[in-house]
């Protein structure tokens, strides 16, 4: 199961309402958000599927992530890493980390795989991020892939496509 | 605005173990800079692996002007200034590509990839008027040294191999780390930070920072890559001034020629996957080469005024105005050589660089806060003292010092001095 944010088959796709699991991965979704904006990474790190893959690629096209250069491309020992480096108190950008607040719409599923119990949700994710005076814009294309596990919908991959992403991209102590 | 000296003593600026704050913040310095430096020197554009091809070209900067480097039909590298000799609108607007040359978008002038003015749509209305031979975009000078394709504005500029004199060795032994295959570009992070160009140029070779502020990145990777970078303490770690604005800060001394190898050295554990998939096909002392390769060289170096060559990747600064700054990380391969190989080093590259690296963003916050400081107290100077009294000449006569020493800066202030007050 594999989509592309830009594809045709992604942008006429529909969110159905009355899917359970479609609103359960939004849940979950939105719930990502929230602990993010909120720089809660131990709990962000539980909404993770274990061999899950975060991926900030820089080439908009790409879909071969490893055999690319990305701005983020973590698995899960990469992203604990992250998370220790943003809360251990020895980085200066994340003690001085800009403030965030997001907002996450415009949900449609992108794609279903019945067989391995997991969808994946397309979204558009908009940062507006503060520090030091400044208040600028992230703009970006998520996908989420969720698999839905006796404890629950878990992130198995999650890949933020920023609509800069081959320009200069400042950004300071936060996820996306 | 900040206050600057309207017709500042220069060369008052720049002393030997000092420079004054308003290097970072007086804007007629920027514009001084711009022309002094940036438009008479040669300025590093781009890597040949980026146009390898007859029709390739990227984009790229030469202070604030732009410039477009191309791959022509018979091999050449040109440079060429951004701009239509018609009503001035850049002929270029994308980073890279490959195609026949270049037509401006407002009234079709095209041009060729040398430059070359081809073709002006309804030519009548030119006859007895221009010639199109008289309309090229203009060229700049090229010169190119084991890969690295500079461009300079200035016709008059000494042979580029003159002005890189005592880099050249450390550029020939930078390029080694492709372990046998030639060096190409597999992409870049690009971020800016609010603070003076000069804040970066400084960075490369100041590795008195790096334990400092990379502590979390340190206590990220591996003991044996944290032990590998224990300057602090490591008497072979050193830097060289080595002339016209250029040094040298090694990192890892017993990769400074990755050639050499006495055998003693143990290959990291945490390379182990890659010693295993490349064994299938090479032979050990093949393998060795390459995996004590992967960090790239042992050190970091420094060319004035815009490229550095920093173990395994190549810095690239812009200045926008005196207070912002474009940085690229370019991350580097080996051309034809194993895929395996290649990916961990994009790994490597991911893992501290760009504005989600575990690295950069801290050299980024760091560079910001100087210039916030310097803006509020620019009647103080900037010191570059560290390590004047344990400087020494080494044999070839090259100012030595410890590797957290600040000569590399000293250096590049020489240089910035010679050329700011090089009034010709």
């Amino acid at each position: 199961m594999s989509s592309d944010v830009l594809s045709t088959a992604v942008v006429d796709a529909e969110l159905p309402l009355d899917d359970p699991r479609a609103l359960a991965a939004l849940s979950l979704i939105w719930r990502e958000a929230r602990l993010l904006d909120a720089k809660r990474y131990e709990e962000w790190d539980t909404l993770w599927a274990e061999g899950g893959e975060y991926v900030i690629p820089i080439d908009p096209e790409t879909t071969d992530f490893a055999g690319s250069l990305n701005l983020v491309y973590d698995d899960d020992r990469m992203r604990r890493m992250r998370i220790e480096r943003l809360t251990g108190g020895f980085s200066i950008s994340a003690t001085a980390a800009a403030r965030t607040v997001r907002t996450v719409s415009r949900f449609t599923v992108a794609a279903r795989d019945e067989s391995e119990d997991s969808i994946e949700i397309a979204s558009a994710q908009i940062v507006v991020g503060y520090k030091r005076g400044e208040t600028f814009v992230l703009a970006a294309d998520l996908t989420h892939r969720v698999t839905f596990t006796a404890d629950g919908p878990r992130i198995v991959r999650k890949v933020v496509r920023l609509i800069n992403s081959e320009d200069a991209v400042t950004a300071s102590g936060f996820l996306l | 605005m900040t206050v600057s000296p309207e017709t500042p003593d220069l060369a008052a600026l720049v002393k030997d173990d000092r420079v004054a704050g308003t290097l970072y913040t007086g804007p007629e310095l920027f514009e001084l800079e711009m022309d002094r430096i940036f438009h008479r020197t040669w300025v590093w554009v781009a890597h040949e692996s980026e146009i390898a091809k007859a029709g390739d070209f990227k984009t790229a900067w030469i202070g604030r002007r732009p410039v477009i480097v191309s791959r022509d039909r018979r091999g050449g590298i040109n440079v060429l200034l951004n701009r239509c000799r018609h009503r001035g609108a850049s002929v270029c607007d994308v980073p890279k590509g490959n195609g026949n040359g270049f037509t401006c978008p407002y009234h079709a002038w095209s041009y060729a990839l040398d430059g070359t003015l081809r073709g002006i749509p309804y030519p009548e209305g030119y006859e007895n008027v221009t010639e199109k031979k008289d309309l090229p975009l203009q060229r700049l000078k090229v010169g190119t040294y084991a890969g690295m394709i500079f461009a300079s504005f200035n016709d008059e500029i000494e042979p580029l191999e003159d002005f890189l004199g005592g880099a050249r060795l450390w550029i020939d032994r930078f390029m080694k780390q492709g372990a046998g295959f030639p060096i190409k570009v597999q992409g870049e992070h690009k971020f800016r930070f609010q603070g003076n160009w000069k804040i970066q140029l400084e960075n490369t070779t100041d590795w008195y920072h790096f334990p400092i502020v990379h502590r979390s990145w340190m206590s990220s990777v591996d003991a044996e890559t944290a032990s590998m970078l224990s300057i602090m303490t490591d008497e072979s770690a050193v830097t060289h001034a080595l002339g016209n604005g250029h040094s040298v800060s090694v990192s890892v001394a017993e990769h400074v020629d990755l050639d050499v190898d006495d055998g003693t050295e143990k290959l990291q554990d945490r390379f182990g996957h890659v010693i295993e998939e490349l064994s299938k096909d090479l032979p050990p002392e093949r393998v060795r080469r390459i995996v004590r390769s992967l960090h790239g060289a042992g050190f970091n170096l420094n060319l004035f005024p815009n490229v550095a060559m920093s173990m395994s990747f190549f810095r690239v600064l812009r200045p926008i105005s005196v207070a912002e700054t474009e940085i690229r990380h370019v991350a580097l391969g080996l051309d034809g050589g194993p895929e395996i190989v290649n990916r961990e080093r994009l790994r490597i590259h991911e893992h501290f660089q760009g504005p989600f690296g575990f690295g950069s963003p801290d050299d980024a916050e760091a560079w910001n806060r100087v210039q916030r400081g310097v803006t509020g107290g620019v009647d103080m100077p900037i010191l570059v003292n560290r390590g004047l009294g344990r400087e020494k000449p080494n044999d070839l006569g090259q100012p030595t010092s410890h590797a957290t020493d600040e000569t590399g800066m000293r250096e590049a202030y020489a240089m910035w001095k010679r050329m700011m007050t090089d009034v010709k």
